[in-house]
């Protein structure tokens, strides 16, 4: 048998597993539909309306509507599929880093002139390095 | 016969797109990312090869969680553009040549890479951005294209080394179509980066310099790296840069690196772009 990698390790980061993939099935296939405008009409027409449709637990129709994209991983969402969501809204791949980073999209953007987020530090939590 | 004549690797950033299409290439942000593939769109424009055998990633686009096809080729006359949330890019269809796709996926199933046959598949930026860098903005794209897409989505993705493998078996079935063509082998994605969580915005520019080194003269020994470290050095979606490795397979022994540009940012990625002559 192959041992599955220590994912959680790895500091901020959520490694999207077959599991998590079971987990979030519907709340990513949910995603998928707003790649057709007449879904996201109907989206932004009644998002909660348009989310009860779906067989998703409460906490991903919770994520969704916040856009609490760290939410939406924690309960099996994958950033591919959420970015339909937030490309609905108008905002970029930038744009919601910067939500799941807790920074605005100013200082992200800043961060990211400068270089990005150094992997120091952020590559494992037992080794500390 | 077919031959393959040159290797190109490149991120392919859906903010790229969104710039070409907006006409916003010469901003100050932009202009040094576009600055850097100048050479390339000119050298292309006098080494137009036939078809482009492109491996990519598709983004939640055609491949919904209902099938996650490994590797997948695609066998269709040509590709429509998807539609990624926000209206299908303004770019041409994207046309296939559907005789060496099959040759391929013949090809390659026989040598035991089972490929995913797709007779229908919509493209999403994975494909197109790389077009679009290479060729601007015609009417009509100006070469044919055998998509070759792999699962970069969901763990486990495919291991370094069966890319490479999978590379080295494209180069032998290109070579035994029996039309008279010149094919080049593009691998795309990466480098750096990190598009979730906490940790987003990750960026590690040494890794990816080893990483472009490595690509021209050192494959094999890219193929030990492993899904964590690809995790840990090169951020959550890095692991895209396993396609690199199938281009690279492609080209064979030795390749003359012709072209060279690393950049960061574009989003929030680092940008890593090749042009390697084959031998
Ligand atoms: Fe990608």
């Amino acid at each position: 048998m192959v041992e599955r990698p220590d994912f959680e390790d790895i500091p901020g980061t959520t490694v999207f597993t077959a599991q998590r993939s079971r987990q979030g099935f519907h709340l990513n296939q949910f995603c998928m539909s707003l790649m057709k405008p007449q879904n996201r009409a109907r989206f932004k027409a009644d998002e909660r309306a348009y989310l009860d449709e779906w067989p998703l637990t409460e906490a991903q129709k919770a994520a969704v509507l916040a856009r609490d994209y760290n939410a939406a991983i924690a309960e099996g969402g994958n950033i591919y599929f959420l970015a339909k969501i937030f490309a609905t809204d108008g905002k970029s791949f930038a744009d919601a880093a910067a939500n799941m980073t807790g920074m605005t999209p100013e200082a992200y953007r800043e961060m990211m002139l400068h270089g990005g987020r150094s992997p120091e530090g952020n590559r494992s939590i037992k080794e500390g390095r | 016969m077919a031959r393959i004549t040159a290797g190109v690797t490149t991120s392919h950033v859906p903010a790229i797109g969104v710039a070409i299409d907006r006409g916003e290439t010469t901003t100050d942000y932009w202009a040094p990312l576009f600055a850097g593939y100048e050479w390339s769109r000119k050298w292309m424009a006098e080494n137009l090869p036939d078809v482009v055998v492109l491996v990519y990633n598709d983004h939640a686009s055609n491949f919904s969680l209902e099938v996650i096809p490994t590797f997948a080729i695609g066998c269709a006359e040509s590709y429509q553009v998807a539609d990624e949330g926000f209206g299908p890019r303004p770019v041409p269809e994207v046309p296939g040549h559907a005789d060496l796709s099959c040759h391929l996926a013949e090809q390659l199933i026989l040598e035991e890479f089972d490929l995913t046959v797709v007779n229908r598949l919509d493209v999403d930026h994975g494909l197109t951005v790389p077009l679009s860098l290479l060729f601007g903005q015609p009417e009509v794209w100006p070469v044919r294209v055998v998509p070759i897409a792999v699962n970069v989505v969901q763990y486990p993705q495919p291991t370094g080394r069966r890319c490479y493998e999978l590379g080295k078996a494209i180069g032998r079935a290109v070579t035994s179509f029996p039309e008279d063509l010149n094919v080049q082998v593009w691998g795309t994605g990466g480098m750096s980066h990190q598009l979730q969580g906490p940790r987003a915005g990750l960026i590690n520019p040494a890794f990816d310099n080893a990483f472009l080194d490595r690509i021209i003269d050192d494959p094999e020994g890219l193929t030990h790296i492993a899904h964590l470290e690809y995790l840990r050095e090169a951020g959550s979606e890095g692991v895209e840069l396993i396609m690199w490795l199938i281009m690279r397979g492609a080209l064979g022994e030795r390749v003359t690196p012709l072209h060279r540009f690393y950049h960061v940012p574009a989003s929030n990625t680092a940008v890593g772009h090749l042009v390697l002559e084959a031998g």
